[in-house]
């Protein structure tokens, strides 16, 4: 059994959070840069223009890239073969957060949901993290990160369909989801697609979808071929960078399938706004 | 569509020039308030206590920034998403405000707002909030200081960057371009 120390755990949390709140990932940044080439409308052009700009600042000058930090959201693979020496992995994890979130002068944005009173004094600084465990092989600990705005969480929904709603009703509700979406989660956006499963499982489905490089396409050709054909649906819609009216709507569609029940399903739509901030380490 | 140079408080002259597309620097004092701050706002109006700031010509700016670096007067701001305000909009134009600062679609009774009482909904770059930062000479926190992000900030611009969204005529720049660029 091999071990891990606690503190190990927090500085690397804390340093790949305090990384992705000022530093856009490459695959992010290179999307973008592709975006306004091919826009057409010179209004998102000059839009998407603005946002590799503040992308260069937030970097040189270690600013965060935007004033909603968002969530700390991870998927975190423990090997059954590996033990934390010092304390519980989630604490380890709350911890590297809340440290992350503080020193990076990131926002502290959870908050009590009916008070609506920020939680940083009471319960932690961006605290509690969201945490998605599960258990493989080997004597590692994978961790996946992303930092999830609340914009373009807002917009996002699911629904368990008829099975014979098959493709073409997919399509068309993804379509629909991002149409009344408009400019609100701060396009060009990813979209994460959870397809399968149970009702949460489609969901969470959905948020890992985002969790994946820009530029990679879904090993499974079926399922890559669908998601070209929602991005072309998507951007068809002409909403534009923040909506002023353009081409490029979607940067990816993203989707992961998964067996589901017979009577059943489900669809989740999860979107990422461009600033996708996202990265993994593997200790 | 213009560029234009704009300083507060503003006035109706200033507003009833601004067309959907054009591009404002705006220059001078701004509040800023989001959700918490809002409910707060509209509260004190219905109750008719006074305010913590003068609403006359005041531009409101829909963000929660981050923390201040050392030696910085705030972190990066950029806009939060402004529907969650629609409902309360309408009474801060009535009561004075001339312009609001946020990202993404306004409802009807905003859009008819800013048409009988003159405002300007302006739109800054979502996610441009490192840039958008650097053009904020000041900042104090004026009211709510428990709501932390949320607080009511008196902050000053400089050459701020916006665009119009929803003028005083009723058009909407968001339909304006999406109609442009859909295809059907």
């Amino acid at each position: 059994m091999r071990e891990i120390e606690f503190d190990v755990v927090v500085k690397a949390v804390k340093d790949m959070i305090m990384h992705c709140g000022t530093d856009l990932p490459q695959d992010t940044y290179d999307a973008l840069e592709q975006a306004m080439e091919d826009e057409k409308s010179p209004v998102s052009k000059e839009v998407i223009r603005q946002l590799l700009e503040n992308a260069n600042i937030a970097k040189d000058e270690k600013r965060p890239l935007c004033q909603d930090t968002g969530l700390a959201v991870f998927f975190v693979y423990v090997g059954e073969e590996v033990r934390i020496n010092g304390g519980l992995l989630r604490d380890a994890i709350n911890q590297g957060t809340e440290q992350g979130y503080t020193e990076g002068y990131l926002r502290a944005s959870t908050c009590e949901p009916f008070s609506r009173l920020n939680l940083k004094d009471s319960v932690g600084y961006n605290l509690p993290a969201i945490i998605h465990f599960d258990i493989v092989a080997g004597d590692k600990i994978d961790i996946e990160y992303a930092a999830k705005g609340g914009g373009s969480e807002n917009v996002s929904r699911a629904r368990v369909f008829p099975p014979a709603a098959g493709k073409d009703g997919i399509v068309a509700y993804v379509k629909e989801v991002i149409s009344d979406a408009g400019g609100n989660p701060c396009p060009p956006i990813t979209v994460g697609v959870g397809i399968g499963g149970t009702f949460e499982k489609a969901v969470i489905s959905s948020k890992h979808a985002l969790f994946r490089d820009l530029e990679t396409k879904n090993p499974d050709p079926e399922m890559a071929e669908l998601e070209a054909r929602m991005l072309v649906e998507i951007n068809n819609l002409g909403i534009g960078a923040m909506g002023m009216g353009g081409t490029k709507t979607a940067l990816a569609v993203h989707i992961e399938a998964n067996p589901c029940h017979i009577a059943s399903l489900p669809v989740s739509v999860n979107v990422q706004c461009h600033s996708s901030r996202h990265t993994h380490i593997t200790i | 569509m213009a560029t234009y140079s704009l300083t507060t408080p503003l006035t109706s002259e200033d507003t009833k020039q601004l067309k959907a597309g054009d591009t404002v620097l705006l220059n001078g004092t701004i509040f800023t308030a989001r959700d918490a701050a809002h409910s707060r706002l509209v509260a004190l109006i219905e109750k008719g206590e006074e305010l913590p700031f003068d609403l006359e010509g005041s531009i409101i700016y829909f963000v929660g920034p981050t923390p201040p670096k050392p030696g910085d007067p705030i972190g990066s701001a950029g806009p939060t998403t402004s529907y969650r305000m629609d409902s309360f909009s309408p009474t801060m134009l009535k009561n004075g405000s001339k312009g609001m600062i946020g990202k993404g679609n306004r409802n009807q009774e905003v859009k008819d707002a800013c048409v009988a009482y003159d405002g300007i909904y302006f739109g800054a770059t979502g996610g441009a909030g490192a840039l958008l930062g650097k053009q904020i000479r000041s900042a104090e926190v004026i009211a709510y200081p428990e709501l932390g992000p949320e607080a009511v900030r008196k902050i000053t611009v400089e050459d701020f960057p916006v665009t119009v969204v929803n003028d005083t005529k009723g058009n909407d720049l968001y339909q304006m371009g999406r109609e442009q660029y859909e295809v059907k």
